[in-house]
């Protein structure tokens, strides 16, 4: 067994295929969508491969120390460099090929026109305790 | 309240209800029922024969249920027509339950979660701990399992191997929650080793002993790794290495050589050396010979070169390594198929003296690690090889 992170982009990741921002679909396609994603994560929970969900707010804060005794920097976002990072999955499954085709799934969720947005999704395996077995 | 006899009881049990005739789901609904009973009870009334107790709370449950359904259904007779409950404990039990877990049919996480829940008596929050995964997910993922092996006929003797496969799955985890994984894994293998005479479950036996025997200096205080050569032999543990040493000669003397029981022999010529420039690595690599011979696997072939390369020189090693690339190539988008290739190159070079190359392949390696003790190692590895290297 392995986890795995999918990740969801704002930005940072190449266009999707079916590139039509959200406010310009219709409330319905936006409903189908929403329901998309969360039947899938309930068919994980039914497989026992879900390990944890969540959405992330757009606007991030960039913070850095600034030397004893000041407060931290804050600045950003950074638009032209940052990353936006819309939202992640965590699941854990049999098999890398197993957690492509989730991710492959995932990225089919219906957009505009009710057609697969066949968005890209970063697929990244956890770094994991170490084996019993090492020699 | 003996938590550890009544986990030991549990597969037995489990195993009398579905042999006589309880599906599975339900025979472990009810054994989970004499459980919370037996903490209840026992504690002021303990019984003389435990199992015997058990076994009969947990059929008088199962019957109870089956009788509900059954008014349910009108088919109370065909219940009364069951045996009654009587005094049946017998290994065989115990081992349909091993081979049941481990089927084919299941996944091999689907595998481990129904032995460690059915055979090890874990409950569903131990087991989700442990493999850090939510309470929910855990259930789903063994009420599944359970559903996928309730048609299956409890009449024939499984495939060992598969079991064997499972219980290495266990044993190879790493530690998390209350439930120390490897020390299960042994428990379930030493009592598999009670109901079953076959070699390759005391190869495996004696594998995890030997391992296990080795565990406490295998990581410095700060959970960093400690190679093999650096570990400190007075904190190994003798009375487990005794006793994996004595259980593997007692199964390599059956002439029937397997994976585990070559593998075995290994880890006890480790165990054995008094110290890391007394390891016999000449006996080491016919024992790799053996494993290449038994399993032809990439992972084996790799963990001979390193043999090699102690026995014979590091040159010796990288030929092996060499061999082993021209067998399964480097993927086309960086790393190589088989896992600690790329230490293990850069650990030959550093002993050839060729600082450069190693300390190259050693950051290599530590960003194709999977795990962060060994990511951390080997990027320490590929530090002190720079800060030799320059000024």
């Amino acid at each position: 067994m392995a986890k795995y992170l999918l990740l969801k982009h704002y930005r940072g990741a190449p266009a999707p295929v079916n590139n039509v921002p959200m406010e310009k679909w219709t409330p319905e396609e936006i409903s189908a969508h929403v329901q998309y994603m969360r039947d899938f994560a309930t068919r994980l929970e039914g497989t026992g491969e879900f390990v944890d969900g969540q959405a992330l707010a757009p606007g991030g804060t960039f913070v850095r120390y600034d030397g004893e005794g000041r407060p931290p920097v804050t600045d950003g976002p950074f638009a032209e460099t940052k990353d936006l990072i819309a939202g992640w999955m965590v699941i854990d499954v049999d098999s890398y090929e197993r957690a492509v085709e989730l991710a492959g799934e995932l990225s089919a969720a219906p957009g505009a026109g009710g057609e697969p947005i066949h968005e890209w999704l970063e697929l990244r395996p956890f770094l994991t305790e170490p084996p019993t077995v090492t020699e | 309240m003996d938590e550890a006899l009544l986990r030991s009881l549990t597969p037995g049990v489990l195993g009398v209800l579905v042999r006589r005739g309880a599906d599975f789901a339900a025979a472990e609904d009810a054994v989970q029922d004499a459980l919370v009973e037996a903490a209840r009870v026992w504690p002021a009334d303990r019984p003389r024969d435990p199992k015997a107790w058990l076994v009969t709370v947990a059929w008088r449950r199962f019957l109870d249920a089956a009788r509900a359904d059954a008014a349910r259904h009108r088919r109370e007779l065909l219940v009364d027509e069951e045996p009654a409950p009587g005094p049946a404990p017998s290994t065989d039990d115990t081992l349909q339950l091993y081979f049941l877990c481990a089927h084919p049919s299941l996944t091999p996480s689907s595998a481990v979660a129904l032995t460690l829940r059915a055979v090890g008596g874990l409950t569903t929050r131990q087991i989700a701990e442990a493999y850090l995964v939510p309470e929910a997910t855990m259930a789903q993922r063994i009420s599944r399992a359970k559903r996928t092996v309730s048609g299956v006929r409890f009449d024939r003797p499984g495939d060992v191997a598969t079991v064997l496969r499972v219980l290495y799955l266990v044993f190879n985890e790493g530690y998390s929650g209350d439930v120390d994984l490897a020390a299960e894994a042994i428990r379930l293998t030493r009592q598999l080793a009670a109901a079953i005479d076959h070699p390759e479950v005391a190869g495996l036996l004696a594998l995890m002993l030997l391992h296990h025997a080795r565990r406490a200096s295998r990581t410095a205080r700060d959970g960093s790794l400690v190679p093999l050569a650096e570990q400190d032999r007075s904190r190994w543990d003798t009375a487990s290495i005794a006793e994996g040493v004595e259980i593997l000669q007692a199964a390599l003397a059956r002439d029937r050589l397997g994976e585990f029981q070559a593998q075995a022999a290994v880890a006890a010529l480790h165990a054995d050396a008094p110290t890391a420039e007394e390891t016999d690595w000449v006996q080491i690599v016919e024992w790799y010979d053996e494993l290449v011979r038994l399993t032809d696997s990439p992972v084996v072939r790799l963990n001979r070169a390193v043999a090699v390369g102690e026995a014979d020189g590091p040159r010796a090693g990288l030929a092996a390594l060499a061999a082993l690339d021209d067998a399964s190539p480097r993927s086309r988008n960086g790393g190589h198929p088989v896992p600690r290739y790329t230490a293990v190159a850069a650990y030959l070079h550093e002993r050839d003296g060729d600082l450069a190359t190693a300390a190259r392949l050693y950051a290599e390696a530590a960003r194709e690690a999977s795990n962060l003790a060994e990511r951390d190692h080997l990027t320490r590895q590929a530090a002190r090889l720079n800060a030799r290297r320059s000024p």
